[in-house]
Order: C-alpha cells, then sequence, then structure tokens
C-alpha cells in the first residue's frame, strides 16, 4: 500500500522483513547476554524460561542472526562505501546533532554516519561469532586462556553492540518521517530531499555527481 | 548442599554482602605428598561418599585412573617420575579443588548462587542453580571444575561438606591409610605441616615447604612437598597461581563498566531528544519540495 504516490521506495519487502529477522534475534540476543552480564540484569533470564534456557538459547540465537546478517551484508555492502562526501559528513556531523541536517552535503541513499554503523556493526558481530563460539562449551573446548580473552572481548563488543543498536533505534526515532522505510518501505519526498539529496534526485531520475 | 549450620560468606553474582557477623575457624585439608603411597583409597572413598561412579575406561600404560579428573572423578591421583641426583623419585600428587580463598570460579559465575563460599573457606557448587555455561572452568587457576555431558551442571571436590557440617572430616581423609591426608583448622594443618616440613629437611629434602598460594588467597587443600620451590614437577603444579587477569577484567572492570554505559547511553538519547528536539523536515521545505514536483 502506498499512502501517497510521490512517496519513494526506499526499501522493498524483501529488505525489510531481512532486517526486521535480525532485529527480532538482536533484540533476543541482546537480552539473553545481559542475563549473562552482571547479577542486576539477572532477571531477564525469566524472559527466556530461567537461567539454564537463556543458555542454551542465546548461542543458537546467535547463529540465527548472523545467518540473516550475512545476507543483508551481501544486500547493502555496495551502498555503504565510503566516498568523500561521506567524510564530509562526519566531520561535520556536529551540525546535525543539533537537530538540523538540511545545511549538510547532499548524501546518497546512506549516510556517512549510517555507513560507519554498518560497518562497525559489521566488525562487532564477526568478532562477537568468533568469540562466542569459542565460549560454547556445549560443543567446542579450548585452550583457558584463548576463553578467557574471548570472553572479556565477548562482553566488551557485547556492549558496543547494544550501544550501537540503541544509537541506530534512537537516530531512527530522532530524524522523524525514518520509521515508515522499515515498516511500509517508503519515505516522503521532501524527507529524501533533505536527508539524502542526492539519492532524492537519483530516484527522480535526475542524477547529479 | 545449602547447611544452616555453614554459615555462606560469599556467593557467586551476588554484588551484595551475605550475612558474615558469624565466626567460624577456617578450615583444611593437608596433602603430605611425601607420605603419600598412591593407593587412592581416597579416590575409591570419594566415589563412595559421594555416590560418583566413573565409566570404565582404558589402561594407558600409567598408572593416573582415570586419566583426569571428570564429572565423576572429584579426586585423581598424579603419578610423576622425577630423576634427580641419579635416583628416581615417584612424586605423587591427590589432584583436585584446592578451595581457594579467593575463588576464580566464583568470581566468573554468572548464576546467583551456583557457587557458595562457607565461612569455613569451603568453596561449594550448587548444582541446582548451575546453568551448565562454563564460566567457573574458565575462571578457574587449578583447571578443576568438569561439566558433565549427563546434565550439563559442573561438579567437583566438595570438601564433604555435608560431613564437616556434622562435625566428620572428609571421605578421602578417612579412608587414607598412611596419615598423608590430614583435616583440621587451617591454623592447625599449618602447625601440622610445619613438623613435617623440620623432619623432610633434617632427612635431606632442604627445600621441603608447604604449598598454600597466596595469589588466591591462600587454599583450604594444601600440599606438603619435597621439592617446594619447584610445584610443577608435581605434575605441572602452579608455581604462583592467581585468578587470571584476563577473568579479573572481564568480570570487575568491563562488565559493570559497560553496564553503566548503557544506562548512560539510554538516558544520554532521551535527554538528547528533550534538550535537541526532532530533526524534521520543516513546513517550509515540505512546500518546496511539492512546488518544485508540481512544476516539473
Amino acid at each position: 500500500m502506498i499512502r501517497n504516490p510521490k512517496d519513494l521506495e526506499r526499501h522493498t519487502a524483501s529488505e525489510r522483513v531481512n532486517h526486521w529477522i535480525v532485529a527480532i534475534c538482536f533484540v533476543l540476543i541482546a537480552l539473553s547476554g545481559l542475563a549473562f552480564f552482571h547479577p542486576f540484569f539477572w532477571p531477564l533470564t525469566q524472559l527466556f524460561g530461567g537461567g539454564v534456557w537463556t543458555r542454551i538459547v542465546h548461542p543458537y540465537t546467535g547463529l540465527l542472526l548472523v545467518i540473516f546478517f550475512i545476507s543483508m551484508f551481501v544486500r547493502f555492502r555496495g551502498l555503504n562505501r565510503m566516498t568523500p562526501a561521506d567524510w564530509e559528513w562526519l566531520r561535520r556531523v556536529r551540525e546535525v546533532a543539533g537537530g538540523d541536517d538540511s545545511t549538510m552535503p547532499p548524501q546518497g541513499k546512506f549516510n556517512g554516519g549510517q555507513k560507519v554503523m554498518f560497518w562497525s556493526i559489521t566488525t562487532c558481530l564477526l568478532l562477537m561469532v568468533l568469540t562466542g563460539l569459542v565460549m560454547w562449551r556445549a560443543y567446542f573446548t579450548f585452550p583457558v586462556t584463548l576463553v578467557r580473552l574471548a570472553a572479556v572481548v565477548h562482553a566488551a563488543v557485547g556492549a558496543l553492540a547494544i550501544i550501537i543498536i540503541m544509537g541506530h533505534i534512537y537516530l531512527a526515532i530522532w530524524t522523524r518521517g525514518t520509521i515508515s522505510a522499515m515498516v511500509y518501505g517508503t519515505v516522503s519526498a521532501a524527507w529524501a530531499r533533505q536527508h539524502h539529496e542526492t539519492w532524492y534526485h537519483q530516484m527522480r531520475g535526475k542524477v547529479r555527481s | 548442599m545449602a547447611l544452616q549450620s555453614l554459615d555462606i560468606v560469599r556467593r557467586s553474582a551476588t554484588t551484595f554482602r551475605s550475612p558474615s557477623i558469624g565466626q567460624v575457624p577456617e578450615v583444611a585439608k593437608l596433602i603430605d605428598v611425601t607420605t603419600c603411597i598412591g593407593c587412592k583409597a581416597c579416590q575409591a572413598a570419594c566415589m563412595e561418599w559421594n555416590d560418583v561412579r566413573d565409566k570404565v575406561g582404558m589402561n594407558r600404560g600409567v598408572y593416573d585412573n582415570p586419566p583426569d579428573l571428570t564429572a565423576s572423578s572429584w579426586t585423581v591421583m598424579r603419578y610423576t617420575e622425577h630423576k634427580e641426583d641419579g635416583s628416581l623419585q615417584w612424586l605423587i600428587r591427590k589432584d583436585g579443588c584446592m578451595h581457594c580463598q579467593d575463588p576464580g570460579c566464583l568470581k566468573a559465575c554468572p548464576a546467583p548462587g551456583a557457587i557458595i563460599q562457607y565461612a569455613n573457606g569451603i568453596v561449594d557448587f550448587q548444582e541446582e542453580n548451575c546453568i551448565g555455561c562454563g564460566y567457573c572452568i574458565t575462571g578457574c587457576p587449578f583447571d578443576i571444575p568438569r561439566l558433565s555431558p549427563k546434565d550439563s551442571k559442573v561438579y567437583k571436590c566438595t570438601l564433604c561438606s555435608d560431613r564437616v557440617a556434622v562435625g566428620m572430616e572428609p571421605a578421602c581423609i578417612k579412608a587414607c591409610p598412611t596419615g598423608a591426608l590430614q583435616f583440621g583448622t587451617k591454623r592447625q594443618m599449618l602447625g601440622y605441616a610445619e613438623e613435617r616440613i623440620v623432619d623432610l629437611k633434617r632427612r635431606g629434602f632442604t627445600k621441603a615447604g608447604l604449598y598454600d598460594p597466596q595469589g588466591v588467597g591462600g587454599t583450604h587443600v594444601m600440599y606438603v612437598l619435597h621439592h617446594a620451590d619447584r610445584p610443577g614437577l608435581y605434575n605441572g603444579l602452579a608455581s604462583d597461581p592467581g585468578i587470571s587477569p584476563l577473568v579479573s577484567l572481564w568480570k570487575s572492570y568491563t562488565k559493570p563498566i559497560a553496564a553503566a554505559a548503557l544506562g548512560v547511553v539510554a538516558l544520554g538519547a532521551f535527554f538528547h531528544y528533550i534538550v535537541a528536539g526532532p530533526n524534521e523536515v520543516s513546513e517550509e521545505a515540505e512546500r518546496e519540495v511539492e512546488k518544485e514536483e508540481d512544476g516539473t
């Protein structure tokens, strides 16, 4: 359903489904991981049927997340190559934080910040899956020093990944009119022109370099 | 078992202090390696009292049997043939949980109350609270806890906390035929060890000494060694064990700091919204785009 025929298609249905599978897995893995993170979060185990179930479910959720993330990575990899305009955008990111990005250099489908988020979450997940496998006692036994190192990295990078995703969610809420891109797949023309001007012109068939 | 007659002073994954005003003397098991004959009566007594039976394994051409600690073998004799000054010494060490004063397993455990330390120093696993993650194995400086493939819980020596609670000595102590295993208050055991060391030194073992590693705050299972300067001779007994700095970095720093960071980021985002307001397309810009698009 397109509410306004002038709206632009930002994400196809298949991209949206892929994104939300990853998102659901991420919420589950973050909540189950936090349960082991600090005693403060231990009550979260109740969401998964207790401590033992949380321990069982967490790594499988991680595998599912990684499989679907790989699919998303393949889809979006090309759109996330850094360009000079992205670096310029990042240098002036403070202006955006003030609440208005209409003065920023024109951006393609994804801006510099989104690209940084894409590559940093990719790096985080790669580290998480490698260290997670090392810690998965149900199937693997690695030298204890390696497991200890993996545990530190898994905890630190896990927290970092949650912080990155908190930022991702916040920015989607903060930049009004963005959520519809991942729900209906469309954004308004004005939204596109203000936040992603280069992409807007590409979509309207008026490519400007 | 958490017994009322044994006060718990430390609980895993618990950030507040456990009831700890009671004063109970610390206990200790002393293993006099120099008088051990390697008969394995302690191993048999441990299996019997705790009702655990390991699978019958294969003979590997050495006396070590079973070859390693398992979830059902909480103590194992380690045999080392050591040649020195043209003579052969048969170094036999009873391996098992050392009951550290500062237990790495308890520090690493994420499940509240799955590992506890009693006021008398015994470190005990509470399998009904164990979730089977194996973090205790990662935390232990002595490679002692074993994950059972049968029930995915971790097991190790309890120092017969159930027997000690009712004033009995651990099963292994009761079975030892030579007096190589002694049990009492830690102070008594230190005194007894001192006598043994004096005797050993008189017999020519000038490097005889006590193994009560201070890197883990001392242990409630101690060894008398003929070569206390080289504990590694006894099947790789750690010479200066301590909780790995990686485990401390993981549990004492990374996790609390990161948990606080998550809270700060959540609050920071909320207040950013309140202060800076949403990033919106102005009505003016919207009208402009509409006009432009209608014009083309």
